[in-house]
């Protein structure tokens, strides 16, 4: 398959790559050889899957949506990676790469988190493993998850505020590898999203293959097939690969990945990286940036911290091009109608991330009438409901 | 032989000044590049200013920031370039950049040929990823300059004997771009491997911090580059930073020419 064929190396056809400052070079191959030696390890293999099962509670369930699924004329799954320890999926890649930070001898990891989901799975997995944590967190992305801030530092995590440049995810991404430029010889850097140079791509994508793997056998203990369509909504793009990548050789499946759709068109009110982006190099890997016309990474919006990134994963850019993946957008207010309406109608509360799954699908459900839909319900929203409140969303039963 | 290979002379280091480009204006930089020039500067590093520069310091990270909010772009350091040297000047220049700025320009290799730029080191784009790039830049006559590191092993040296062009900067310790109060152990004996593997002149950077830092890696190493420490001059003094930078710049210099001349 083309697909198989373009995941060399760190290549997605002609994203990915490992364009990283040379003091790094040496540190990302061995990354990479501990990686693959990791992998193929029976003990390591056994070890992080134990933690998985016993630690972080998987499997996590695969919900029946029915009362949502009706109304939207289609048959409704929510893979529900809301009920893993601490909240979101994010844990599966933290804990995964935390082990192997172990294993490769190192003290201290670092973390660049966005809406803090991924500061305190790594803070939770630095704990656990006794390894120290220095996670980075842009100003403005600390006031609005103030709570996880506290529960990082409740983790034993150092928690430092990134005051450059548009003070969110991005900036954090920036200090983070400066942070680890200076301390390779002792500190892993735990990226938390599919992305950045060649093997953290790769890593990130296998440490999440669980989600996919695990929905597979669940959707056909529970339907005895296949779904039609997959849907999870895609930042730098963890949650979304994954899910999809367990299916990709099952070409019969339709996937759509949702970006940010902000609150409008114009370069900075969203961070729709397809419909937005063009081809550039930020952050280790070559894929579609947001980006003014002489090359400067643009600011980005989005009501949704984890969402709020210029960049998406180089894997994600590759399938767009290929077409094997659909990349659609939520705005702002489809995501927090999609945030009530879940709240109301399954008991859930939702990430405002996985909200964007969700939106793009009560908006497109038309087309999927009666068919078999797994939506990635990838955090709780219990982190946002600060956010939603502030903006009046479900308030008085309106 | 390259203007840039010209300006290693035998028997004493080069000088080699980094100033970000657009600081806080493309006019002030203009004076402040010449400046250096007649201060002594064998060979001039200029930034080209990114908004995501990952492996800078806060020294340089404000002072990209102060330019691109001045409003320079890619394409406005090169006609800077090109105004330099139609004004005379003679000093080998080297860009020093971030690869998503310059993939903005097009087809960049031509564009710095054509503005006279005479190297380029892009932070971001190790040999590995360079295949492109080095063909391009090479077909136009312009030196591609590469970073080495405390961490670059044996192996990726004798890649770069075959790759590149120029010199060789290397980073002297683990870290971005700033001053430090002291030089890191083992310096000498890593710029000796690199430009035995290598076989071209080998600049020091990252951290120098004053002539007599300068003057200690002088001693041993074919180039000595300043950064931060110029930089910082230029945010204090703002428009009046050529002045500011002449007389810091003419001490390096004469703490790096004189190194290895034998002591009074």
């Amino acid at each position: 398959m083309a697909h198989a064929t373009g995941r060399r190396r760190g290549r997605f056809g002609r994203f990915g790559g490992a364009y990283a400052p040379e003091t790094l070079v040496a540190p990302l191959t061995e990354l990479e050889r501990a990686f693959y030696e990791a992998v193929e390890d029976e003990e390591f293999l056994l070890a992080f899957a134990d933690l998985l099962a016993r630690w972080v509670g998987r499997p996590t369930a695969l919900t029946p949506a029915p009362t949502l699924g009706e109304q939207l004329g289609l048959r409704l799954y929510l893979k529900r990676e809301d009920l893993a320890h601490t909240g979101a999926h994010k844990i599966n890649n933290a804990i995964g790469q935390c082990l192997l930070a172990r294993r490769m001898g190192k003290r201290r990891v670092i973390a660049e988190t966005g809406a803090g989901q991924h500061g305190v799975a790594t803070a939770a997995a630095a704990a656990r493993l006794g390894l120290a944590c220095t996670v980075y967190m842009g100003e403005i992305d600390m006031q609005r998850q103030a709570l996880n801030v506290y529960r990082m530092r409740l983790l034993g995590a150092e928690v430092r505020a990134v005051t450059g440049g548009s003070r969110t995810l991005k900036d954090a991404v920036n200090e983070a590898m400066r942070d680890w430029v200076g301390s390779v010889t002792d500190s892993h850097y735990v990226l938390g999203s599919a992305l950045g140079p060649h093997p953290f791509p790769t890593i990130v994508r296998t440490f999440h293959e669980v989600i996919g793997e695990e929905t597979r056998r669940q959707i056909l203990g529970a339907e005895g097939r296949l779904p039609d369509l997959l849907v999870a909504c895609v930042g730098g793009g963890s949650n979304a690969i994954g899910l999809f990548g367990p299916f990709l050789e099952d070409t019969e499946i339709a996937m759509v990945g949702v970006e940010a759709g902000g609150r409008g068109e114009a370069l900075g009110e969203h961070a729709a990286r397809f419909a937005g982006g063009r081809e550039g190099v930020l952050h280790g890997s070559r894929t579609l940036v947001l980006q003014d016309e002489h090359g400067q990474i643009a600011g980005t919006h989005s009501v949704s911290a984890g969402l709020d990134y210029p960049a998406v994963g180089p894997e994600h850019a590759w399938l767009g091009e290929i077409g094997r993946v659909r990349y659609e957008r939520a705005s702002d207010e489809q995501a927090l109608e999609a945030f009530a309406r879940l709240s109301r109608t399954e008991g859930i509360v939702p990430a405002l991330e996985s909200s964007h799954a969700l939106g793009w699908l009560i908006a497109n459900a038309e087309a999927w009438g009666g068919r078999l839909v797994v939506v990635n319900l990838s955090g709780r929203g219990d982190k946002d409901v600060e956010t939603t409140r502030g903006l009046g969303v479900g308030d008085g039963g309106a | 032989m390259s203007r840039i290979e010209a300006a290693f002379e035998p028997g004493r280091a080069a000088f080699i000044p980094f100033v970000m480009a657009g600081d806080p204006d493309l006019a002030t930089t203009g004076r402040v590049v010449e400046a250096l020039a007649s201060a002594g500067a064998d060979v001039i590093e200029l930034g080209l200013p990114f908004s995501d520069p990952i492996a800078d310091g806060p020294t340089n990270q404000r002072a990209a920031a102060r330019a691109l909010a001045g409003g320079a772009t890619p394409a406005g350091v090169l006609d800077l370039v090109r105004s330099l040297r139609d004004g005379g000047l003679a000093t080998p220049i080297v860009l020093f950049s971030y690869l998503n700025p310059l993939l903005a320009l097009g087809d960049y290799a031509q564009r710095l040929a054509r503005a006279r730029v005479d190297g380029l080191l892009c932070v971001d784009l190790p040999p590995e990823e360079a295949h492109e790039h080095e063909r391009a830049l090479a077909s136009c006559g312009v030196d591609r300059i590469y970073l080495t590191a405390p961490s670059t092993a044996p192996e990726r040296l004798q890649t770069l004997a075959g790759t590149g062009s120029g010199f060789v900067y290397h980073v002297s310790r683990y870290g971005v771009t700033g001053e430090r109060d002291a030089l890191p152990e083992g310096l000498e004996r890593h710029v000796a491997a690199v430009r035995k593997a290598v076989g071209r002149p080998v600049a020091v950077g990252f951290g120098i911090a004053g002539p007599e830092q300068a003057a200690e890696v002088a001693r041993f190493a074919d180039g000595v580059v300043v950064g931060s420490a110029i930089v910082r001059r230029i945010e204090r003094s703002g428009t009046e930073a050529p002045e500011a930078v002449a007389a810091f710049a003419g001490a390096l210099a004469q703490a790096v020419h004189g190194a290895r001349e034998p002591q009074a």
